[in-house]
């Protein structure tokens, strides 16, 4: 049986899913319920210098009928006194002893911090997560990815947090950066125990094509805001495996963006995250997921025979390598299973416009099933990634796996392309139609023009 | 045991006879609109007849441009929310769905399309500029599907249309022939008058044509005519008794219902004769007035009933029964009807047999003919040069009965499409047809 408990930098609990610094944070009620339901931590909404917030926060990006796929906002830290939250984080603990507490604090001065460092150890937080990462709001004040984006500053900060100290120290790092290791590698010089990331990525989310102005609307106006949710993901995933791979950082990871189910938390976790933070997805769905979540990942756990979460933590980074390690003689090519195949020829479109001209249709307009030419598909996946059938298009491997040349090895040999019309090149003896077969090509009827 | 109450408020006939398709909320057809999967060359499309850029004008509604659907319907076909309210959608573009390959549920294109059409109808938003005026006149003889399609059409191409209308109102079958819970007299109506204000064609009510001396006038005053009058009254099947009180024609039925609701005089046992669509449509129609038996008498077998069998499906959940297999021989009663006497069949190579001493009657006090029907030859026979075969179609010059592709008869003056001419099939083909007649007749008054 599968053993969640998890230990981040000497933060404990009960299993890796923890309530990021956000909305759903906001209260020891909110967090209470969420640890009744089955959550593991809960960093609170960042407590610190006092602020005020405006009407109309959020703001989504909706793909079709899927709401929320992206969502930003411009909400800024919590607008409650210091008081209630320290007094709420104590309720919180004394009922929840076995649950991580972390508060999430954002101060200017270095006595602020130390301030209020010490409040919420008294109050029982079990750890501390410096927010650098907000990207609105509180960075024109100076604070949050302002910190976040001066490595130097960063670590000056983290080395007057760390002076009084005494429960384990989380730098959560701002995406707005071109090199996530910079920050990261300051949070470690300065002392951090650990790091969180990713905090919300500078965002419009999307125009009000008639009033002219963005969202979220405050008054007719709008600002940019911090984008989250299932879109951010993918750079969230690549943001903690260059931290999770860079020897100079080194330090335990909370991973933050866009997880919302079991599947997503395993992938951070095998890129390195020892818990997930969670919020959009409670946002949109509440606290209950989490009765979707514990059982997937130990369903996952048992199948594969991982006992706990250090098992598999790390377990796809040795195999992220840079591009030019990768093998120039794995090939694979499409292949459509007919009896699965629907007709809909999405995979002969996308590939016909986007991609290689690789698929081809029958001349009988009432067999529909399309046919991959093999001498032209690179193995793109395209088709295989906008079929809509599952296991339809697979994509199969049609080298003999014995020979293995990489581009580095190819440079160290001096076998390399090196001018614009090599024959060493890749696309060269590619079949590409002529540009005039474009215009003699059979339109559908109803194609205009 | 009939399912339905007799209804006899208002309220009660629309609960009984409650859209098949309603119409579709924003948020529904946002949720539809998002499933569909913009198949490349769209078997949808194929499988309608008017080809309908169906994948277009879904995306045009998931993307909040719902002028734009309308306008993507309009443009292939002029009777876009009638089509997608009657349009037998099972057997086209819905059938063709490519989902129906993976068992899943086909995107609901008919409630879509009607869901579209049916803002701009409201909204009364113009979505075309008719062409550049030609000085041409044309005569449309009948206000239906084909007749008011070919107008539309025929004004995009800037020749001003006069249109003829036997009845008081126009859109032909889709006010007297379609079941109520298909499409409403309101629905069919306000979608002309949405047309006719955009494309300024006039309709002259009440106005039959008939005999010589009209047409001569009319091929006097205009430079080209189309007949788009479709068919005429029921046939009759040919056996003692049909005069009787009770027996009346399926088509001629729906029209009464369509005009009178829950006032329409249906008795307690039915009997429908025909395995047509018009057949199902009256048997279901006669349940939910709240006849307690209805059967369906067909001649041959189930499997050879000319109607859809979503149609037979729907006519059987209704609660109607069927005999196959029967031919009637007399209908019973003195005075009104009081049964129908049938005489079993068996087929042999592909022929249907009377089987000797195999006659019953079934009681009923109400006999529905849903046997088809007749050619309005007596309009037709009048036309000089238009010919027509021994079943009362209009041919072509070469004696075809499709006219030709041009839609033209005989008589190069005259046009014809629709029921008139295909004999009878869907809204969609008249549409269809029509819109292609009239590039025939602008062809024609361009030479």
């Amino acid at each position: 049986m599968a053993d969640l408990r998890t230990n981040l930098a000497g933060i404990k609990s009960p299993n890796p899913f923890w309530l990021a610094s956000a909305p759903p944070t906001n209260s020891g009620y909110q967090i209470m319920k969420a640890f009744d339901a089955g959550w593991g931590g809960a960093v609170w909404k960042t407590l610190g210098v006092p602020v005020v917030n405006v009407s109309s926060r959020y703001g989504s990006v909706n793909y079709r009928d899927k709401r929320m796929v992206g969502f930003n906002n411009i909400e800024l830290i919590t607008d409650r006194p210091l008081k209630d939250n320290l007094r709420e984080i104590s309720e919180v603990k004394k009922r929840f002893p076995e649950h991580a507490v972390i508060a999430s604090l954002m101060v200017e001065t270095r006595e602020e911090w130390h301030s209020i460092i010490r409040d919420v150890e008294n109050a029982g937080a079990d750890g501390i997560e410096l927010n650098f990462g907000c990207p609105h709001g509180m960075c024109e004040r100076g604070m949050g990815s302002a910190v976040g984006q001066e490595p130097k500053v960063l670590q000056t900060i983290v080395g007057w947090v760390k002076e009084v100290a005494k429960v384990p120290v989380i730098t959560k790092l701002t995406p707005n950066i071109s090199d996530i290791t910079r920050p990261a590698r300051a949070a470690r010089a300065g002392g951090s125990d650990a790091i969180s990331l990713i905090n919300t990525i500078q965002s419009i989310v999307g125009v009000d094509i008639d009033q002219f102005v963005p969202y979220p609307i405050v008054d007719g106006q709008s600002t940019n805001g911090g984008y989250c949710g299932p879109a951010v993901k993918p750079i969230a995933l690549n943001m903690v495996k260059n931290c999770a791979q860079h020897p100079e950082v080194g330090i335990p990871i909370s991973g933050i963006g866009g997880v919302e189910n079991w599947r997503d938390a395993v992938e951070f976790i095998l890129l390195g995250a020892t818990t997930v933070q969670v919020c959009t997805a409670v946002m949109h769905f509440g606290f209950g997921i989490i009765r979707e979540i514990l059982p997937g990942i130990e369903r996952y756990m048992d199948e594969k025979g991982f006992k706990t979460i250090e098992d598999f933590r790390g377990k796809a980074l040795p195999n992220i390598k840079h591009w030019e390690d990768l093998n120039l003689k794995y090939k694979v090519t499409a292949s459509i299973n007919e009896s699965k195949c629907i007709g809909c020829q999405l995979c002969y479109t996308a590939c016909e416009d986007g991609a290689h001209q690789a698929i081809a249709l029958s001349n009988d307009p009432a067999n529909r099933i399309p046919t991959i030419i093999d001498e032209n598909c690179v193995g793109c996946n395209l088709c295989s990634l906008v079929c809509p059938v599952e296991d339809c298009i697979t994509m199969e491997r049609r080298d003999d796996a014995k020979q293995h040349l990489t581009w580095a090895e190819r440079t160290a040999a001096g076998n390399i392309p090196k001018t614009f019309n090599d024959e060493l090149a890749g696309g060269l003896h590619h079949w590409v139609p002529e540009p005039g077969e474009a215009l003699a090509k059979k339109k559908p009827r109803h194609y205009k023009g | 045991m009939a399912e339905y109450k007799r209804p006899s408020t208002e309220a009660e006939f629309a609960a009984n006879f409650s859209p098949k398709k309603p119409l579709m909320s924003d948020t529904e057809a946002y949720y539809e609109s998002s499933r569909c999967l913009y198949c490349y060359d769209a078997p949808c499309i194929n499988a309608c007849p008017t080809g309908i850029d169906i994948p277009t004008f879904i995306r045009q509604i998931n993307n909040d441009n719902k002028d734009g659907a309308a306008k993507t319907i309009y443009e292939s076909n002029w009777f876009g929310h009638a089509c997608g309210n009657v349009c037998p959608t099972e057997e086209l573009c819905e059938g063709a769905c490519v989902y129906n390959n993976s068992d899943v549920k086909p995107i609901e294109i008919g409630r879509l399309q009607a869901h579209a059409t049916d803002k701009v109808i409201r909204s009364k938003k113009k979505l075309f500029i008719t062409g550049k005026p030609t000085g041409k006149k044309v005569a449309v003889i009948g206000a239906g599907p084909a007749g008011v399609s070919c107008a539309c059409e025929l004004r995009m191409l800037g020749h001003s249309v006069d249109i003829f209308e036997a009845r008081a109102k126009a859109s032909g079958l889709c006010v007297h022939g379609v079941a109520p819970y298909k499409l409403t007299n309101e629905e069919a109506v306000d979608e002309i008058a949405y047309l006719q204000e955009q494309f300024g064609f006039n309709i002259h009510y009440n106005k039959p044509v008939n005999g010589r001396a009209e047409l001569d006038k009319l091929e006097k005053d205009y430079d080209a005519i189309f007949i788009g009058i479709g068919l005429g009254a029921t046939s009759a099947l040919g056996i003692p008794g049909e005069n009787k009180k009770g027996v009346m024609g399926a088509l001629e039925f729906v029209e009464v219902l369509r005009n009178k609701h829950q006032a329409t005089a249906v008795g307690n046992a039915v009997i429908v004769l025909g395995g047509g669509n018009t057949a199902m449509d009256a048997a279901s129609e006669s349940c939910r007035m709240g006849a307690e038996s209805v059967i369906i008498a067909y001649r041959r077998g189930p499997e050879e009933m000319g109607a859809y069998s979503f149609e037979f499906d729907l006519a059987k959940k209704s609660g109607s029964k069927a005999l196959f297999n029967v031919t009637p021989v007399e209908i019973m009663g003195n005075g009104s009807v009081t049964g129908v006497k049938f005489i079993r069949n068996k087929t042999a190579y592909g022929k249907i047999e009377a089987i000797p001493g195999s006659e019953f009657v079934e009681p009923c006090d109400m006999v529905l003919l849903g046997t088809g029907q007749g050619k309005q030859v007596e309009l037709l026979e009048q036309i000089s040069g238009v010919k027509l075969d021994q079943k009362g179609r209009i041919l072509d010059n070469r004696g075809r009965i499709v006219v030709n592709e041009h839609y033209q008869t005989s008589n190069p003056k005259y046009f014809a499409a629709g029921d008139a001419v295909n004999g009878g099939v869907e809204v969609v083909n008249a549409a269809a047809e029509a819109k292609k007649a009239a590039h025939g007749i602008d062809q024609y008054l361009k030479k």
